[in-house]
């Protein structure tokens, strides 16, 4: 691959197609009967890794997700569970 | 029309920039700078020059200010001194690794502690790893020259590199000497407008300073080490058209009496100046001066050539590695002439702004002719030092 002089980037939005979940060592798994739909979760994010789909459930992007547990502690419901990743 | 009149150095590098058309300015006042940034704030006040000029809380934000501005690719200039240039140490490394092509003058002065504000090199040398260009001048007319160079090497395709023009503080800056003023369409004619490969637009959106992971920095690095090379040959053009147009030329170095002389003085900056009074007066062909004007990237094979002739050498500098025992200069000039049989003396002069005397040249001409009959001699002496003070 070459690079680019002074490691300019040039195409916008190419960050995506680098996948940072790999050093996750705990996943958040949400309980979506106990979600309250506070929004929380999706607010403290440090990443953008947590969604809010249509039906108005909360999704983890685990290619993203670095497993930092901000959101389990955020949550006023205790409505996510930090699970160990385990092959 | 170009004029003559009669300026202090710091006005030369004033007119150089406003002659240069530059764009902004970021600037921390220090001594003994300080009248280059007041004479530009005072061309932006008039109407002179229409740049912005950008007032910051330290030399750390000023070279910040200026990559944010040289980001957006506008010409920039800032210009510092001593611990105002330490400050800028980290921000250095940011300039040149963003490859954004800034200009600054540093008016070379001591670096503290103990507290000094006269004129050594230490400063600068002390950032000559920093992938900066550093061109050091000996007089206000090359001063002024270089600054206009300076942006003509710096934003040349090929290099795309910072570049330092290095002048004595005082000994340059606060003495006034004849300049010759370019005209402004001479300098527009020299230096074409700036456009850069990479800028930050709104409309075309980059990451500028991204990151560079361990499979890649190498080859960042490895970029700045071949723009430095082609640094050399466009310093050179840039010397050459510099030289058709306004008729003044400089070279990457100066070689003064070299064509018969066994016995070399090397230096940089206006201690050439004195040198050159002296070897006048003196009046002997066989020693000869060398001066090291770009002194990044290092033009060796000009040196090794200037040099084939030589049998010792003698830097004379003003400044010391700390530890090592000797100039920056000097080692590099023994790296350069390994394998020659050239034997390489070094004087560390006019540290903290003590002067430095025709007599104290003399010394070392003195010192290098024993060498030359095969007398052994100090490897490095201290110029006018005061042993009893010790």
């Amino acid at each position: 691959m070459k690079v680019n002089i002074a490691a300019c980037i040039t195409e916008p939005g190419s960050s995506e197609r680098n996948k940072t979940g790999g050093w996750r060592v705990f996943r958040p798994v949400i309980n979506n009967e106990r979600c309250i739909d506070c929004g929380s979760c999706w607010i403290f994010c440090p990443d953008a890794s947590i969604t809010r789909e249509e039906n108005g459930e909360y999704k983890v992007n685990l290619d993203f997700c670095k497993g930092c547990g901000i959101c389990a502690n955020e949550c006023p419901s205790e409505a996510i569970e930090m699970v160990l990743e385990e092959k | 029309m170009p004029h003559k009149d009669v300026m202090h150095g710091s006005r030369a590098v004033a007119e150089a920039v406003k002659l240069c058309g530059v764009e902004v300015v970021a600037a921390y006042p220090i001594t003994p700078q300080t009248h280059i940034v007041e004479d530009i704030a005072e061309m932006v006040a008039n109407g002179e020059l229409k740049a912005e000029y950008i007032m910051v809380e330290s030399e750390h934000s000023a070279m910040s200010a200026c990559i944010g501005a040289s980001a957006t690719g506008a010409r920039v200039f800032t210009a510092t001194a001593s611990q105002g240039l330490a400050l800028m140490h980290e921000v250095l490394w940011i300039a040149s690794g963003m490859r954004l092509p800034i200009v600054m003058v540093n008016a070379n002065r001591a670096l503290s502690a103990p507290i000094n504000i006269w004129n050594d090199q230490s400063d600068s040398i002390a950032e000559r790893d920093s992938g900066w260009i550093q061109i050091y001048v000996e007089t206000n007319q090359e001063a002024l020259d270089s600054v206009i160079q300076a942006y003509r090497i710096a934003e040349d395709r090929e290099v795309l590199l910072p570049v330092m023009v290095c002048m004595d503080g005082f000994v340059l800056t606060h003495t006034v000497e004849p300049v010759e003023v370019p005209d402004e369409e001479q300098v527009k004619r020299y230096l074409p407008e700036l456009h850069l490969p990479h800028v930050l637009d709104p409309e075309q959106p980059v990451t500028m300073g991204s990151l560079g992971d361990p499979n890649y920095y190498m080859e960042f690095r490895k970029q700045q080490e071949l723009a430095m090379e082609n640094a050399l040959r466009v310093a050179m053009q840039a010397d050459e058209e510099f030289k058709e147009i306004f008729g003044r030329g400089y070279g990457l170095i100066e070689e003064y009496n070299l064509e018969n002389a066994e016995i070399v003085l090397v230096t940089m900056g206006s201690l050439a100046g004195t040198i050159k009074e002296t070897l006048d007066a003196l009046g002997d062909d066989g020693v000869g001066l060398l001066r090291i004007r770009l002194f990044r990237p290092f033009p060796k094979e000009a040196v090794r050539r200037a040099l084939s002739r030589a049998k010792v050498v003698n830097v004379i500098e003003k400044d010391v590695s700390i530890g090592f025992g000797e100039g920056a200069l000097m080692t590099e000039l023994k790296s350069v002439l390994y394998g020659s049989g050239i034997k390489v003396l070094g004087t560390v002069a006019g540290l903290g702004g003590r002067d430095i005397t025709i007599a104290h040249i003399r010394e070392a001409i003195e010192r290098a002719k024993r060498a030359l009959h095969g007398e052994s001699v100090e490897e490095i002496a201290w110029a006018g030092l005061k042993e009893e003070a010790l």
